[in-house]
């Protein structure tokens, strides 16, 4: 009221400031904006604010247990749906929790943004409490990071994270949240529709005449091979990698970031190649005279010995990143591009080839000779880990969400499932995270609740990160965890009994939880199996459960191995054991 | 082979760790690596003088260039450019040598910037070449300090 009584009118200052609110609000208003719908976190000192604008928000937040599991579950949520994942940790010892994370996502290519909380910018660098150079630290395993240090810049920053972590070869990006930062209150006047990067450019188109060259190899080889990576499913050209085999009559072999990008049931699939390929992947990569790389990246566990990888082969590398292109191998036609876009330009000038000619009759005979394969168990009261995977294929019908820890569990799942589309084998490949499969599975159901997912252990991985069967109780996520139970570290194990003469040196771990029991502590449904005739029942039995997880103890083998096998170091050609005999 | 990348960067603050983590990453050999801000306020230019053939100099370009914060790329080791270098010397050099010494710092269009009791501090700058030179004429008579600061280059012409 003016001095004399009357109103005046509300200056337009006043009005503006009507519009302020608290960073932290104004975060989440930019991530709702991103289309994120679902955050993976753990709260703290530094990051209440955040969590203050979380209770109000329609953005759900799934509590882990722990922050590693955050950022595994935000990796597999990224990978099953499409969309980039976020995870968010409190400073410190919560930021460095995520860092296996943020490596696991950095070398799998995964679109993530983590969101940490830091100590104030005036404490910044006076060792605070919980305070850890968290930029500094993921420098080295994130596409990029920032450290927000005003509150003017939050919108900018988000918009660039979110389009740095998706575009061209997609990986983790890192964005460090100061409190003072996201207590400020700051205008929101809108999210920006495009960022302005000049040191970042989106690959968007490719050298025509590399594919009118490529084209032309591939309408003259005798025998090629295409060898598809990750990078088909990032781009989300699984159909047209299908075209192109179909069209040319070309056998395609994955790695094991590759699987799901071409049917495993095609009669042009050679399933995965490496060092725990198949005989005839190997085999056929070894003869091809043309190798057709795709979104892929001559990985020393695909290669083996560099120096006699496709030793007869023109080779075509298609990749997004051209630092991937002789980075490893020298190749003779590279394409950088965007695989999808590649492909769009590269099936229409590749001849429609009618008939299987001498090199399918070899691939075939390959097939026949070496197929994957494994005998009976060898003790009383123990399964063969690989019916277990075949039975897990059997009971879904190829349709479920596969997560996997890493070690024989990984392999033999990659081995047995036979996977046909992209998006449901979701495992840590580049870093080979222990612990990955159980948040995995949490992210992964998350984003596609309607499909069964089930997360194939080790007795070893499943501990590493077994308190998120705490997270999966909360969210009431009927995920299905199957131990291959060897009461080993089985892989490690393998390779000792191989190269080391059979010192079992700390690979032993007889001694362990009753994971029924345990299961059974959280409230999820336990069960034990040691027969082969009960496997398919208890699977079925635990995809019954809608309301919570299941675990199930599968006593397979103490010493099954993981066959065939490349030793490292040798060449694809030389493969140890058939079956899973030597 | 010595190669001199020129690159350019946004001015922000860490842009030299990302770029030396990376060379660290990578196992990748800096000779010199110098930066500065240039005409325009909001990048910086370095230059980078790295030992490698020609794969392993396609690998670092490639590599800077999937930094976020860096803009252009230029391998200038071909280009007509101008390149230099300044070196500090402290030499010794008591009365005996003292002429000697600032014969050579004049053939070499050095200059004296200091002098001690039985040293001097000798600038110079100029090319790799000159300055690899004058340091080994300065060698023999005891070298006590010596610092250079990395070559900075710029490419001829309107380039």
């Amino acid at each position: 009221m003016a001095r004399d009584g009357t109103v005046e009118p509300c200056p337009p200052e006043q009005e503006v400031r009507h519009l302020k609110m608290k960073a932290a609000n104004v975060l989440l208003r930019c991530l709702q904006e991103e289309g994120v719908d679902v955050i993976f976190g753990y709260p703290g000192g530094v990051v209440l604010p955040i969590y203050d604008a979380l209770h109000s928000s329609d953005i759900r937040h799934v509590l882990v247990r722990h922050e590693q599991g955050a950022a595994h579950a935000a990796d597999a949520y990224a990978r099953a749906s499409g969309k980039v994942g976020v995870c968010l940790a409190t400073s410190g010892p919560g930021a460095t929790n995520l860092v296996t994370g943020i490596a696991n996502a950095y070398m799998d290519s995964v679109p993530l943004v983590a969101f940490t909380g830091q100590v104030n910018t005036a404490l910044i660098g006076k060792d605070a409490f919980q305070e850890v150079d968290i930029t500094g630290i993921t420098l080295p395993i994130t596409k990029h990071n920032y450290l927000l240090r005003r509150a003017e810049d939050l919108v900018r920053v988000v918009k660039e994270a979110f389009y740095i972590a998706r575009t061209n070869r997609p990986g983790p990006v890192l964005v460090d949240l100061p409190r003072n930062v996201m207590e400020t209150e700051i205008e929101f006047t809108g999210y920006p529709s495009e960022v302005h990067l000049r040191g970042y450019r989106v690959v968007r188109s490719c050298n025509m005449g590399q594919v009118v060259a490529a084209a032309e190899a591939i309408n003259r080889a005798e025998r090629p091979v295409i060898y598809a990576g990750g990078g088909v499913i990032n781009s989300n050209a699984s159909e047209l990698l299908r075209a192109l085999a179909m069209k040319a009559k070309i056998p395609v072999t994955t790695t094991l970031m590759g699987i799901g990008s071409f049917p495993e049931t095609h009669y042009l699939s050679l399933g995965m190649l490496g060092m725990h390929g198949t005989r005839y992947a190997n085999y056929a990569v070894s003869e091809c005279d043309l190798l057709i790389a795709v979104g892929a990246r001559f990985d020393d566990r695909v290669t083996g010995k560099i120096s006699a990888f496709a030793p007869h082969a023109k080779v075509i590398h298609i990749d997004i990143d051209a630092a991937e292109i002789g980075k490893n191998f020298a190749v003779d036609i590279p394409i950088v591009g965007d695989v999808r876009q590649v492909l769009e330009e590269l099936v229409p000038r590749v001849e429609e080839k009618e008939h299987f000619g001498e090199w399918h009759r070899t691939i075939d005979r390959w097939k026949e000779e070496f197929p994957l394969a494994y005998g009976e168990p060898r003790e009383p009261d123990r399964i063969k880990p690989q019916y277990v995977i075949e039975q897990i294929y059997y009971v879904t019908q190829g349709k479920a969400i596969i997560t996997t820890e890493v070690g024989q569990n990984q392999m033999w799942a990659a081995q047995f499932y036979k996977f046909s589309q992209p998006r449901h084998f979701i495992t840590s490949g580049g870093l080979g995270t222990m612990g990955f499969g159980l948040p995995a599975a949490i992210g992964a159901k998350i984003a596609c609740p309607e499909l069964p997912v089930i997360n194939i252990a080790g007795d070893g991985s499943i501990q590493m990160n077994i308190q998120e069967l705490g997270t999966a109780m909360q969210e009431k996520l009927p995920v299905v965890v199957c131990i291959l139970n060897n009461h080993y570290l089985g892989m490690v194990r393998q390779w000792q009994e191989l190269f080391f003469g059979r010192r079992y040196s700390y690979t032993d771990i007889s001694l362990q939880p009753d994971f029924v029991k345990l299961a059974e502590a959280y409230g999820a449904v336990g069960m034990r199996v040691k027969e082969a005739h009960l496997v398919e029942a208890a699977l079925r039995e635990a995809l019954e459960v809608k309301d919570r997880p299941v675990f199930i103890d599968f006593w397979v083998e103490r010493e099954a191995n993981v066959f065939p096998m490349v030793a490292p170091g040798e060449s694809l050609y030389n493969m140890l054991g058939g079956d899973d005999l030597l | 082979m010595k190669h001199t990348l020129s690159v350019i960067v946004e001015n922000h603050p860490g842009v030299l760790t990302r770029v030396a983590t990376l060379f660290r990453r990578r196992s990748y050999n800096i000779d010199s690596l110098t930066v500065g801000r240039t005409e325009n306020p909001t990048v910086s230019r370095m230059t980078i003088v790295v030992e490698g053939d020609d794969v392993l100099i396609e690998q670092v370009v490639k590599q800077l260039h999937k930094l976020v914060e860096v803009i252009k790329i230029t391998d200038i080791t071909d280009d007509p450019s101008v390149d230099r270098e300044l070196v500090l010397v402290k030499v010794r050099a008591d009365t005996q040598v003292r002429a000697e010494i600032m014969q050579i710092v004049e053939i070499f269009r050095a200059r004296i910037v200091d002098i001690g009791r039985n040293t001097l501090i000798i600038e110079a700058t100029g090319d790799e070449n000159k300055i690899n030179a004058i340091e080994d004429s300065l060698r023999p008579f005891g070298i006590m300090e010596l610092v250079r600061t990395g070559k900075v280059a710029m490419v001829r012409g309107g380039k």
